[in-house]
């Protein structure tokens, strides 16, 4: 029987009442909200927080909605949500096509994009997704707001800006025009983590890529920001051969570790491929705009 | 702690510990052993209920996140006697042998019917996608599922 250490529970009631906890509580004391990731590492000792503070009546973190020239998520936004989303369908498609994917529909009506940014997993997929789109990360504290590229905000396996005392309120996107996006991923089997996955984004504005963003899952020890393909793509016309290069410069700078997942040179050559895959569907998706 | 949640519509309060996770609070406090434990990993979807009507898995919810939640477990669904149509479809098509992920399929294929009454193969593929069958495959679930969207369509025309 698989059942968490010992732990002091408590359900905040305020956003402000949530901080003011963690700061009381210190670096033993973890935020819980969907708990499909924290759990099961609990279950596992692979986390042993002593008090874990219950966020999920904080409704007012639950939220999709577009605001001036960005899409606000709320950290508390559930996955079901997400996949739901007409207004991150229209803008950023990529959250579909991973949503579709993340585990399975019943984990998806519990788990949270706040979670599984935080979890910091490489194999999970939103935080990829976020990465390719050039997401904020809006993270408080008793002292008030900061916001965090998506670059800077996963600094290791496990590890992100957030403090000890903070909490992760929002994700930010920002709108641009000619926007494209899409999320591939390859797993074993429905609802298991990817072998690898990558998320790509391209604005394309008069008919050459004005930007783009890329990000592959599972195939590093964090998510993988791949800037030197972001590089060559950026300022050149959309092409299959392009992407292809795109591609390969993703298996090179890739860093996978084989396991029961594959081998790897398997997961090298998967994630060249996907990452193809992914820039020629959301090239697909941007360019109907510019016409 | 004190813990008091909404199973089948009756409160059930209990001095728990806060690690207790909500599969075993339905099976001991209520002793509603109908909601099977199994994986315990969040993967085998054996132990799914309804919280507020949405299927979850129980296994990975602390029995204190449910306060002033709904849980229904599979003991919900047959009234005074009467099956629930989802019940009626499994044993119409033959949906189970051994019977353990049974609990599990019904609260989340129940669920799927409540949102989507007229589900396409895929779509039921899809909800199921969380819960594992070691016995039949998954037709004769999947017949279980379209038979009972079919009794309830007909049902309602009669009405």
């Amino acid at each position: 029987m698989q059942t968490p250490a010992a732990f002091e529970y408590e359900r905040a009631t305020s956003v402000e009442g949530a901080i003011a906890s963690l700061q009381r509580l210190g670096s033993e004391a973890r935020i819980i909200a969907g708990g499909h990731s924290l759990l099961p590492m609990m279950k596992l000792r692979l986390a042993n927080p002593e008090h874990l503070i219950d966020i999920n009546d904080l409704t007012e973190l639950s939220y999709i909605r577009e605001e001036g020239d960005e899409v606000l998520i709320g950290a508390l936004t559930r996955h079901v949500d997400l996949l739901k989303s007409e207004v991150l369908a229209l803008h950023f498609p990529l959250f579909r096509d991973a949503e579709n994917v993340i585990a399975d529909p019943v984990v998806r009506n519990r788990g949270t994009i706040g979670g599984s940014l935080c979890q910091a997993d490489a194999a999970e997929d939103l935080s990829s997704v976020c990465s390719a789109v050039k997401a904020k990360a809006v993270i408080r504290g008793a002292d008030g707001e900061r916001v965090v590229a998506m670059e800077d905000f996963h600094i290791g396996p496990y590890v992100t800006a957030v403090g000890d005392a903070e909490l992760l309120t929002e994700i930010r996107l920002p709108l641009r025009p000619g926007g494209g996006s899409a999320h591939e991923k390859v797993e074993r089997r429905a609802g298991d983590w990817a072998i690898a996955a990558a998320s790509a984004a391209v604005w394309i504005v008069g008919g050459t890529i004005a930007d783009v963003g890329i990000a592959l899952s599972a195939v590093g020890p964090t998510t993988i920001h791949l800037s030197r393909a972001e590089e060559l793509l950026r300022g050149k016309a959309p092409s299959d051969e392009l992407f292809a290069q795109a591609g390969e410069i993703a298996s090179t700078d890739c860093s996978p570790s084989a396991d029961g997942r594959g081998p790897i040179d398997y997961k090298r050559h998967l994630a060249g491929v996907l990452t193809k895959r992914a820039l020629l569907r959301a090239a697909a998706r941007a360019l109907p705009q510019e016409a | 702690m004190l813990v008091s949640i909404s199973v089948n519509g009756e409160q059930v309060s209990r001095e728990i510990e806060p690690r207790q996770l909500l599969v075993h609070f339905i099976r001991e406090t209520p002793g509603l052993t109908g909601t099977h434990w199994g994986c315990d990993t969040s993967n085998c979807g054996a132990c799914v209920v309804q919280m507020d009507g949405a299927p979850v898995k129980s296994c990975t919810i602390l029995a204190a996140m449910c306060e002033g939640h709904e849980i229904r477990t599979v003991e919900s669904l047959e009234v005074d006697g009467l099956l629930d149509p989802i019940q009626m479809g499994f044993h119409e098509t033959h949906a189970l042998q051994c019977g353990f992920c049974t609990p599990g399929m019904l609260m989340t294929t129940r669920a799927l019917l409540d949102e989507n009454p007229n589900p396409t193969d895929h779509e039921i593929r899809t909800a199921i996608s969380g819960a594992i069958c070691r016995c039949t495959g998954y037709k004769n679930i999947v017949s279980a599922v379209r038979w009972a969207a079919e009794y309830e369509a007909s049902a309602k025309q009669e009405v």
